[in-house]
């Protein structure tokens, strides 16, 4: 019926995996998409270079959330460097679907915002 | 109006196989044959720069341009020619307006909560700078205007769309000019969504300034119009700065030249003029009130098909509202139904359409919108109906 919407997709959308807040997190991420006002923030929590825990919370498209639900789930004990690794082709693997440039930046703004906390976090732990 | 769409040879694209429904005029609107003959002919046969160049071709070209002031300033019943001042786009027309009355702005901006970012972040950094207050006539329920009296006390500048480009209100411009007069606050009128779709008269609305752009009105990129009395322009100050805006310069001084050239530096887009003109005179031939009467006869049947499957913004009467529907569908989001629908070859606009205020105070993060012009046919709403449909189906099932 439609290319994009693959059951997966849906599924995810309807039952996002992972979608909450955490307390204790080491670092929260807010970031969005001004293009279409998407909003995503980020919990995680580190066990030193590997993702213990990863939550999100936010409003948006069937294709960031679904990809935010996927992708918290596949990172989940990945270590830091794998995941910074990680470019929108797998994304889009993940996804199972092609997408337009526009609706790419949908799909990759759970990616982005996850990099971020990283970074984020690579930084507070060098300050000590 | 079935007959000027053989005039726009896109309406023939096919997109992933299916006839192409172009709901997004309010974004930029299709272009006729002779919009881009106009443009072509000019580049084939007369291009050269205008107000420099003594040969045939620059006379020709600088001939043409200033025809094309005449027919904006006709268009819009400009009372001199030179109140009209080319500029790329609203956008740009807005800062214009905004810097240019740097020296004359005092006490407080007045804008309205529906204002597109365009005629809102001028204002906002104006105010920044010349450390002015900021206020906002709001709106009620239904994207009704609140009567502004009150607010335009100590208002040096109201600064107001025509046509809200989400919620489709039209707001009374000529009653409020009359209040602002006797509040002596400038009316700056954001024309971009009101120009394109009905007779606007500057004179009979007393409207002191208008911005509008060329690509919503079946003219080019990159060319639009900030209109302003002529005694304001002469009070106002340029805000860029170069060839063409100078009389005469030394290396430490300038002088301005005379109007409307003082706010109009280096080349501008002449084929952009001369492709201008000819959209101006299709409008013409084809007669703005005709234009209107056909935006409202669509937005008439669009509210009535759209009415029990999408949740519609602003008002409800489509005498009230320019030609398009901006609306919301549960908890799909509007870039969803815009790529389902793309799917099936309509093309419609999604997301907070430069208005984030305006979708936060509406409780929204976003919505999709389907805009009119005067190509569009009762087949493009039915062919969007049966599209939403399609949208319910892939998110129910
Ligand atoms: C109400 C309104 N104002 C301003 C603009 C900005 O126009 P432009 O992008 O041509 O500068 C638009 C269109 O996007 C609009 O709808």
């Amino acid at each position: 019926m439609s290319d994009i919407y693959s059951e997966i997709i849906l599924n995810h959308w309807k039952s996002p995996r992972n979608r909450g807040k955490i307390d204790d997190a080491d670092v929260v991420i807010k970031d969005s998409n001004p293009l279409c006002g998407d909003e995503i923030t980020m919990y995680m929590k580190f066990d030193d270079d590997k993702i213990k825990q990863v939550s999100f919370e936010g409003k948006g498209c069937a294709i960031s959330q679904a990809s935010a639900s996927m992708l918290t789930e596949f990172v989940k004990g990945k270590s830091i460097d794998e995941i910074i690794k990680m470019n929108s082709n797998k994304v889009q693997k993940m996804l199972g679907v092609k997408l337009s440039a526009t609706r790419l930046k949908c799909a990759l703004l759970p990616l982005k915002s996850l990099k971020l906390g990283i970074y984020s976090y690579l930084g507070k732990k060098l300050a000590g | 109006m079935k007959k000027y769409r053989k005039d726009f040879p896109i309406l023939k694209r096919k997109i992933n196989g299916k006839r192409l429904v172009y709901l997004d005029s309010a974004a930029t609107s299709q272009k006729p044959i002779q919009v881009i003959n106009a443009i072509a002919n000019f580049y084939k046969t007369f291009n050269a720069n205008i107000h420099r160049s003594i040969h045939t071709l620059g006379e020709e070209a600088t001939k043409a341009y200033e025809e094309a002031r005449e027919a904006v300033a006709s268009f819009i019943n400009a009372e001199h020619k030179e109140e009209v001042i080319f500029v790329r786009n609203t956008t740009e027309a807005l800062n214009i307006a905004a810097f240019g009355l740097r020296n004359i702005v005092k006490g407080k901006l007045l804008l309205t909560e529906m204002e597109h970012h365009s005629n809102l972040l001028p204002w906002q950094q104006l105010a920044k700078l010349k450390h002015l207050e900021l206020d906002f006539i709001s709106f009620d329920k239904d994207g009704y205007l609140d009567e502004p009296e009150e607010k335009l006390k100590g208002a040096s500048v109201l600064a107001i769309t025509q046509a809200s480009n989400v919620l489709g209100t039209i707001n009374p411009i000529k009653k409020i000019t009359e209040k602002a007069k006797e509040y002596g606050t400038i009316v700056v009128v954001d024309g971009a969504q009101s120009v394109p779709h009905m007779p606007v008269d500057v004179q009979k609305l007393g409207i002191d300034m208008l911005a509008f752009s060329a690509h919503k009105m079946l003219g080019p990129t990159g060319i639009g119009v900030l209109y302003a009395k002529k005694e304001l322009l002469e009070k106002m100050e340029p805000v860029m700065f170069g060839s063409e805006m100078i009389k005469e310069v030394s290396f430490t001084e300038a002088t301005w030249n005379e109007l409307p050239y003082k706010f109009e530096y280096g080349t501008p887009h002449i084929a952009g003029a001369v492709g201008f003109k000819a959209a101006i005179d299709y409008l013409q031939e084809v007669g703005m009130r005709n234009v209107r009467k056909h935006d409202e006869r669509i937005t008439t049947y669009a509210l009535k098909r759209l009415k029990n499957i999408v949740s519609i913004i602003g008002p409800k009467k489509a005498e009230d509202r320019s030609g398009l529907i901006a609306f919301t569908m549960g908890d799909i989001h509007p870039h969803d139904i815009a790529t389902i629908l793309n799917e099936e070859g309509i093309a419609i606009r999604s997301g907070h359409h430069c208005a984030m205020p305006l979708h936060r105070k509406l409780g929204i993060q976003a919505s999709a919108r389907a805009s009119f012009y005067l190509y569009t046919i009762k087949e493009d709403v039915d062919a969007l109906v049966e599209g939403l449909k399609k949208v319910r189906e892939v998110f129910e099932r």
